[in-house]
């Protein structure tokens, strides 16, 4: 093949629209139902507590829950309450926004398996309260709670884990 | 297994940051340039099948509709398939399976990404993919995955930034010989090392960039091939699978979906020890940690080696196992789709001892293309052989 075609443009170009395009903003609003098993988990978090599921039949513990076992195949239905604490299983230290902008005060992202689920089983959230640089993979946290009557049902009830 | 299916011709639009044409016009470049190679007419295409990423990049319902008349598609059977960064790949694995099945005796796949429309960055379009209720809330953005799974990835094996780097540098390298690339560049692991942090450890030199661009490729069975062409290359397997979404329940350290994937291309292509039968291999390198954690997926070194063979130059167009002779995804660009059909024809090309000045220097006979996707999740793999 000797031709390949494609005419690139320049970003400069296009910020002084020296061509032309036609723009719109979609306007998508939606209100998600939360399911029964996350239902359930997010009542749990308006009363602090972490829930997670047990399947009857192979038996692990996990969290987010689920109202099936995609391994068995079967209902779920053994609510059980985990621990607010776990380990930092990965992390990230993220300087930008999700349009690339940069961030004045670095989110710590991480995968935190939950104390009390089957070992692995974590879920996403933000590490606060300690710099940056000394979060390491194995680190112990803790849940920072929203105060009671703030709490509304929703992942963000937890503000972030801290180390502890 | 059914028919022997070929892929006989091959076609690529150049792959940009933002293109003047419109998606059905790069899919129309794309698909006339494959069509064109083996002097085939729409009117010999019995089917087509098109591969393109979330109709949020474009802001158009039903995206695959939208394209076809582009894609060639007008009064044929027509399917649009889509498993997010794995499409490219998956698209041949649909022709594979259309060709082999004897429904149709002849087929083009095309695929179309163009990322640019959307505002103010095509990033945008990706927080949806994190679970509304669970994930969103937090605020995430798309760098998190990776660079969540690069810090396990890295931690587990112990390996350095400074050799994933490597793979930045050897790509971006590979990518100068490419006529279609966006970004080929040459840099140092220096450079990478001191590039803009966006998410720890992932920085700016560690990613491919935003792409317009489209591929096609023409397929047959054995009976048609030469007739479009005297060097057919065969598919000899092809291989897919999905793991959970829940991937906070995962360790993200190895890539078993991609394995499966593998395993099952492996077996239909009758390969048993993988690492002395691939001759040349397109891992999906949308980051540079990504080439080495597919490697090992794909079973083509032990877990947490990878590393070791970039260092050792294995995986130069002059070792052992020449991976990304194209340049990847790093180089040459990521319209995501496009990228992974680009992976494909890269193999095309090597085994047809058609690929100029990135061709591989020893004598390929079997090469592997493989493409990722959603949320760390889905493995696509298509083996070639001539």
């Amino acid at each position: 093949m000797k031709n390949f075609f494609a005419t690139p443009l320049r970003d400069e170009d296009f910020k002084k629209k020296n061509f032309c395009y036609e723009t719109w903003i979609g306007n998508c609003f939606y209100a998600w139902d939360c399911g029964k098993a996350i239902g359930r988990y997010l009542e749990g978090l308006k009363e602090g507590k972490i829930l997670g599921v047990k399947c009857p039949k192979c038996e692990r513990i996990m969290v987010p829950p689920r109202i099936f076992c995609e391994w068995c195949f079967v209902l779920v239905e053994d609510f059980v309450e985990l621990k607010d604490t776990g380990k930092i299983n990965t992390f990230s230290i993220s300087y930008i926004s999700w349009d690339m902008k940069r961030l004045e005060k670095p989110q710590i992202p991480a995968v935190i398996e939950i104390d009390g689920a089957s070992p692995g089983y974590g879920i996403l959230h933000l590490i606060s309260e300690v710099d940056p640089k000394d979060v390491k993979v194995g680190m112990r946290v803790k849940a920072v709670w929203k105060e009671e009557k703030e709490r509304e049902g929703k992942i963000t009830d937890i503000k972030y884990f801290r180390p502890y | 297994m059914g028919r022997r299916v070929a892929i006989v011709g091959a076609g690529m639009t150049k792959f940009v940051r933002r293109a003047k044409e419109t998606g059905k016009e790069l899919a129309y470049y794309a698909a006339k340039a494959a069509l064109d190679s083996c002097g085939a007419k729409l009117k010999d295409i019995d089917a087509v099948v098109l591969g393109s990423a979330p109709d949020t990049f474009d802001g158009v319902h039903m995206k695959g509709e939208y394209l076809s008349c582009g894609a060639g598609a007008f009064g044929k059977p027509y399917l649009r398939c889509y498993v997010g960064g794995g499409t490219g790949v998956f698209s041949v694995a649909v022709g594979w399976y259309y060709i082999a099945s004897g429904i149709f005796d002849t087929c083009l796949v095309v695929c179309e990404e163009k990322m640019s429309s959307y505002q103010p960055h095509p990033q945008g379009a990706f927080l949806t993919i994190f679970d509304h209720t669970t994930e969103r809330p937090l605020g995430p953005n798309l760098l998190w995955i990776f660079a969540l799974e690069m810090q396990r990835y890295m931690q587990t094996y112990g390996i350095k930034k400074e050799e994933i780097a490597l793979v930045a540098v050897k790509n971006k390298k590979n990518a100068l010989d490419h006529p279609a690339a966006q970004i080929a560049q040459e840099i140092t692991v220096e450079d990478v090392l001191k590039s803009e942090v966006l998410c720890y450890p992932v920085q700016r030199l560690d990613v491919s960039p935003v792409s317009d661009g489209a591929c096609a490729i023409v397929m047959t069975n054995e009976y048609l091939a030469r007739r479009f062409t005297d060097k057919p290359v065969w598919v000899s397997g092809v291989g897919w699978c999905l793991d959970t979404a829940y991937w906070t329940n995962r360790d993200l350290c190895y890539p078993r979906y991609v394995e499966e994937a593998a395993r099952m291309a492996y077996k239909m292509a009758g390969i048993r020890n993988p690492r002395r039968e691939i001759d040349v291999v397109e891992p999906y390198d949308p980051f540079d940690y990504k080439e080495l954690h597919h490697l090992e997926g794909l079973l083509l070194c032990d877990r947490g080696e990878a590393p070791q063979l970039l260092v050792d130059g294995k995986t130069q167009r002059d070792g052992e196992l020449p991976v990304c002779p194209s340049g990847g995804l790093l180089g040459v660009g990521n319209p995501i789709s496009a990228a992974g059909l680009m992976k494909v024809i890269e193999i095309f090309w090597q085994l047809r001892g058609e690929a100029g000045k990135r061709q591989i220097a020893k004598k390929a006979k079997r090469g592997l293309a493989q493409a990722w996707g959603d949320l760390m999740q889905v493995g696509t793999v298509v083996i070639l052989e001539v």
